[in-house]
């Protein structure tokens, strides 16, 4: 089986996110990382591959489109335990929006499989900073393949897979057929951390390094110039102004509480 | 003045909220039509709602074909309705699977997209809250057909009578867009209290509750609040997933948030940020979801929550 793992690299959630005078998220100032939601993206991954047994012959790689320093994202998956990894990096791809975004994936997942095809592309739930959750779907589109999204729980067996999914007004069961595009929620559960011996072995597994060139995209169609949005304008929330706090003691919390809500009419 | 498309979010005919939100934002753009998908009987149900909340068309693709498959075949069948009527916009509930429609609209009719709007005004410029609520953005599409996809309670339904003319669509679904199946449907179970993100206040449990969320329900009730938690409340077991709030769960903006035993970690925050006012209870003082709050107390829940139910429910008499 043949499982490609996209991963976002995303600035720290916990750090002071900033952006940039051209309204781009800041990806340089703030330390960044593999988004969380894509650990477990990898996690699952990994499952199906162990599930899968040696004799499958099963390759999971690890696919990153974002700057230089993005191939941390890539490492850490391969640390995980990812078999291959490949980094997507070109100037030209700086400000893409999700559409140009998943073009870039989408060919270089195609280029991956290489002469045989992949059975299963990975993503997470949304990534940590812009959290539009659309990539997938995007991806799924653009591949022409089903989407079995936002899954909870995963079941796969031969090329079957079938997952729950908490969606919006009731819990479903989605089945189809790979090839498809698989995206995971966190409540899959956690995501394993790298091993000191997964650490070495990351240092020898193939890193693939590819421009727009290698995949045949036009430095035209990707960019902050040609994205179909633009932001005008971005604004920091004002800081809430400190409130009341009060301690409780002997039953004084309560009663202010109560007083609290119906001085602003709550009760 | 061009028709501004809402597809019409509705489980079994019961059109959303959210949905009448959209039709009022829809008329500040240009006519709203109505997208319903859904059965004959359903569409009957859901039309003089939707006519009353302004819509000027409805548009009715039968899917009786297409129901049991997921979100592509609604992408298609969207898809065809803009070429037919090339719409100043097309809005969508921002949700799972309004979000995925989005998507792949924006692929197929090579349009911008905008997702998790909480405003949007002439133009058509949206307004989001990004970073866990820490900026603010406006946005524009600059390509293409504005598809935007709108958070509840970013509008106020306007009961402003549209015509209603109701018009039959057939979508031609192509079988690439049926490959995946939805094989089994559980529809989530009414709680009696309100929709968490519709509700007009939360009322949210933590860790601190140790697995007992009676005196958070007890305090919902004597409000009128829907009940919330955190996902360590929901990892321990302790509640459903649904009742999540944050970055991996649901996202809520109500007039009033009361978090108990919660220590506002960034990806909490991210769904409630945004809240009016903002309430804590926390025996820790140092908590940093004290630093969000209008009012808080340091205490611990388990006295302090059935006490305050106690004397609001007499206050109300
Ligand atoms: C990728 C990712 C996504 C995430 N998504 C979400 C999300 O969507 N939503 C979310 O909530 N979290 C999310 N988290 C988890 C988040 O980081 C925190 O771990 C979580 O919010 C903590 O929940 P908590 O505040 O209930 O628990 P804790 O952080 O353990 O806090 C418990 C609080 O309860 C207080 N307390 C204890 N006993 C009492 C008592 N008797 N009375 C009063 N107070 C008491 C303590 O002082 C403490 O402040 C996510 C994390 C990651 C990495």
């Amino acid at each position: 089986m043949n499982i490609v793992v996209c991963v976002k690299y995303v600035p720290d959630a916990t750090g002071d996110r900033q952006f940039e005078s051209d309204n781009t998220v800041d990806r340089v100032g703030v330390d960044g990382l593999l988004s969380e939601l894509d650990e477990y993206a990898v996690e699952q991954a990994l499952q199906i591959k162990e599930k899968a047994g040696d004799d499958t012959e099963t390759v999971v790689t690890a696919l990153c489109v974002g700057p230089e320093k993005a191939v941390d994202a890539v490492r850490k998956a391969l640390q995980m335990g990812a078999d291959r990894g490949i980094h997507v990096v070109d100037d030209a791809i700086a400000g893409s929006d999700a559409v140009a975004t998943s073009l870039v994936l989408a060919r270089a997942v195609e280029k991956a499989g290489g002469e045989t095809r992949v059975d299963l592309v990975v993503c997470g739930m949304a990534s940590t900073d812009a959290s539009m959750s659309v990539v997938p779907a995007m991806l799924a589109e653009r591949l022409g393949l089903p989407q079995v999204t936002f899954a909870s729980v995963i079941e796969t067996q031969g090329d079957q897979v079938r997952v729950k999914r908490d969606g919006d007004s009731a819990t479903e069961v989605i089945g189809a057929t790979m090839p498809l595009v698989l995206s995971v929620t966190d409540q899959t559960g956690e995501a394993r951390y790298p091993s000191f011996k997964g650490i070495m072995a990351a240092k020898k597994k193939p890193l693939d390094t590819w421009s727009l060139s290698d995949l045949g995209v036009d430095a035209g169609q990707v960019g902050l110039s040609v994205a179909w949005s633009e932001v005008q304008d971005t604004t920091a929330r004002p800081p809430r102004t400190a409130g009341e706090i009060v301690k409780d003691e002997d039953g004084s919390g309560a009663t202010a509480l109560a007083e609290f809500l119906a001085a602003k009419k709550f009760i | 003045m061009s028709e501004v498309l809402v597809l019409v979010d509705h489980v079994d005919g019961e059109v959303k909220k959210p949905t009448l939100e959209l039709l009022a934002i829809a008329k500040r753009l240009g006519e709203p039509s109505a997208v319903f998908i859904g059965g004959a009987e359903e569409a009957a149900a859901a039309g003089a709602r939707l006519t009353a909340f302004g819509a000027e068309k409805i548009y009715v693709v039968d899917d009786a074909e297409i129901r049991g498959y997921l979100v592509a075949p609604k992408a298609e069948a969207l898809q065809q309705l803009v070429e037919k009527t090339s719409p100043a916009a097309v809005l969508i509930v921002s949700g799972f699977e309004g979000k995925e429609i989005a998507g792949r609209l924006a692929i197929k009719i090579g349009s911008g997209l905008i997702t998790d709007a909480v405003d949007v005004q002439e133009g058509p410029v949206t307004t989001q809250s990004v970073f866990a609520g820490n900026f603010t953005v406006t946005a524009k599409v600059t390509k293409g057909t504005p598809i935007i996809t709108v958070k509840p309670n970013s509008a106020t339904p306007e009961e402003s009578g549209g015509a209603g003319t109701v018009e039959e669509f057939s979508a031609t679904i192509s079988e690439g867009a049926k490959t995946a199946q939805i094989v089994a449907s559980q529809p989530r179970q009414a709680s009696g209290r309100p929709e968490l993100n519709e509700a007009a206040i939360v009322v949210s449990g933590g860790r601190g509750t140790g697995g007992n969320f009676e005196p958070i329900e007890g305090l919902a009730d004597a409000l009128g609040a829907a009940v919330g938690a955190s996902r360590a409340a929901v990892d321990s077991g302790w509640i459903p997933h649904n009742f999540q709030i944050g970055q991996t769960g649901k996202t809520v903006s109500p007039q009033l948030y009361i978090a108990n035993g919660i220590s506002g970690a960034i990806q909490h925050r991210a769904g409630m940020q945004t809240s009016k006012t903002i309430v804590a209870v926390n025996k820790d003082e140092e908590a940093p979801i004290f630093e969000l709050v209008d009012f808080g107390v340091v205490g611990d829940l388990h006295t302090v929550l059935p006490a305050a139910t106690e004397q609001i429910n007499k206050r109300k008499g």
